[in-house]
């Protein structure tokens, strides 16, 4: 098992499998929120589900309505069941504490690198330091 | 205040604050003089709505804001829903989400040009605001004080007058992290939003501040709205300084070390280049779009020029603030840019109107607009945008087509 301490986290410990990308989030500019899917063309992950997966991305993007988003995806069910980044922005820690959304960032290595597409993971908030726990990398 | 003494609103708003604050790394409260709270209900939801009139419900001394909080672009505008072919179940929620922040004592603007008409910030004054362009703009132009703060934490900061003090709060943070040459200053407003993009793409992250060395004249405030607004869309860039110019880079080293490297120069060729990539994408336009930022009064006396004389033959939005366009009626310049064929909007913004359904509704795939904001945003609702002048969008909506010219031109 590989483990991954991160410098802040929030939420519940969730396991799941790993969606995986170099490229940055925002929930307006990113995702068709009614499908579930990530809807940006240019995204790496188009046309990708990203309902229950926990996603692994680069760094949070746009603009403040994630602060919202999160609560509203939460609520319908048709959502990450965590979200991992390198680097995050105020308003996906904010959309975080509002909807008690497991979130995790800050690591010494570049997180998309060291998380294969596909692996199963659990993101622990509660450890000390927080961490990010590589279960199996079979999908 | 965590313990309940102040209700329920108050206690939820600093038990938020305290652990979005502990996450950043916020060691303790900087008092704020307004908030400014994104949220329309695309992005409310009806959880969000309800979770709203919740608070609304609560007595009125515990519900009341303590410092003067006023709002983003709503998600309609009222008198025109039915010409964008908003539905029912959209408009509900906005009465529902208005009622709700009207009970908490919220001043219902419903702009995110603020700093041009309803109260800008002093340097060093510290605010919670929302909206990416506004936030942007206060620090970087006017020099005060704020982070992103989402629709939750604008609220809370409304609710407790405070917020924690993390990120562009702090000196410390304000430094420049990226030195960026600039070989071109652009002219036209869609060049200065495309050179924020190019920008906002170097910078990639929340925590960086890109200090801009090369612009050789003092930009507009229409111009440095468009230049902010695409840096913050491209980048998550909450500040910016330009050397010489904004009001903490009197001289470059006064925010940058002598040491930081340039990273880039960016040339004419980069500023048309941004705006190709669109654009070669594009050749009928289903819609024209001028928002995001809502248009200042300037932006609609010259857009009213453009119009005169033509007629748009595909749908024509202009969105501007409840503030401009009284004012732009009372000076005759919407009845110029209906005479034209345009739908004159107010309080609303266009991309989070519900797009996506407004896309479906009206068959809308194509889209020529000015704001490179826009551009960014809508990609991910189904759009094809394309980044163009103010007048080459006037072109497009009285042809249908966009033309082969130069980008921006």
């Amino acid at each position: 098992m590989t483990e991954f301490r991160a410098n802040a986290a929030m939420g519940k410990c969730v396991r799941g499998r790993a969606l995986v990308a170099k490229d940055g989030f925002s929930a307006r500019y990113d995702l068709d929120r009614v499908a579930g899917v990530f809807s940006r063309p240019e995204h790496k992950l188009a046309g990708r589900s990203y309902v229950g997966c926990i996603l692994v991305l680069d760094a949070a993007k746009g603009g403040v309505a994630t602060a919202w988003m999160l609560h509203e995806m939460q609520a319908r069910g048709i959502v990450p069941a965590a979200l991992v980044l390198n680097t995050v922005n105020p308003i996906m820690v904010q959309g975080a504490a509002l909807a008690d959304f497991t979130m995790m960032s800050g690591f010494a290595v570049d997180i998309t690198q060291a998380v294969p597409d596909g692996a199963l993971v659990e993101v622990d908030p509660a450890s000390d330091p927080p961490c990010l726990r590589i279960l199996s990398t079979a999908a | 205040m965590l313990q309940g003494a102040d209700g329920e609103a108050r206690r939820w708003a600093i038990d938020h604050q305290m652990r979005v604050g502990r996450y950043l790394g916020a060691t303790d409260f900087v008092p704020v003089s307004q908030a400014h709270i994104m949220a329309d209900t695309e992005s409310l939801g009806a959880a969000g709505v309800a979770w709203l009139e919740h608070l609304a419900a609560l007595p009125l001394e515990q519900r009341h804001v303590r410092v003067p909080t006023i709002t983003d672009p709503r998600g309609t505008d009222f008198t025109a829903a039915a010409r964008l072919k908003q539905q029912d179940w959209m408009l509900d929620l906005e009465h529902r989400a208005i009622a709700a922040f009207r009970a908490m004592g919220i001043l219902m603007t419903d702009t995110c040009i603020n700093y041009q008409t309803i109260m800008p910030a002093v340097r060093g004054e510290h605010m919670a605001y929302g909206d990416t362009g506004v936030v942007i703009y206060c620090n970087s132009v006017l020099g005060g004080r704020s982070n992103f703060e989402g629709g939750p934490s604008a609220l809370a900061a409304g609710l407790t007058g405070r917020t924690p003090r993390y990120g562009y709060h702090l000196d410390a943070h304000r430094r420049a992290t990226l030195l960026v040459d600039i070989a071109h200053t652009p002219h036209d407003l869609a060049d200065w939003g495309a050179l924020g993009g190019v920008v906002g793409r170097l910078a990639g992250d929340y925590w960086q501040v890109p200090v801009l060395r090369g612009i050789d004249r003092v930009p507009g405030s229409d111009e440095m709205k468009h230049f902010g607004a695409a840096l913050a869309s491209y980048g998550s860039v909450a500040l910016f300084h330009m050397a010489g110019i904004t009001p903490e880079a009197h001289h470059l080293h006064d925010v940058a070390d002598p040491a930081l490297p340039s990273r880039a120069t960016v040339t004419e060729q980069d500023i048309q280049a941004f705006q190709q990539a669109y654009r070669a994408r594009v050749d009928t336009v289903d819609v024209v779009v001028f928002a995001a930022p809502q248009l200042s009064l300037l932006e609609m006396r010259t857009l009213a020029g453009l119009l005169d004389g033509r007629h748009a033959t595909v749908p024509l939005l202009v969105v501007t603030s409840p503030q401009v366009k009284p004012e732009a009626e009372r000076m005759g310049l919407v009845a110029r840019m209906e005479a034209a064929g345009a739908l004159v909007l107010s309080g609303m913004c266009f991309y989070n109107s519900y797009a996506r359904e407004m896309a479906e509704a009206n068959q809308w795939r194509t889209l020529a607009t000015n704001s490179a904001k826009l551009t960014n945003i809508l990609g991910g609702y189904g759009y094809l945008p394309a980044l163009l002048s103010m007048a080459a969008c006037v072109d497009a909506a009285c042809s249908g087509t966009i033309g082969s010219g130069t980008p921006g031109k």
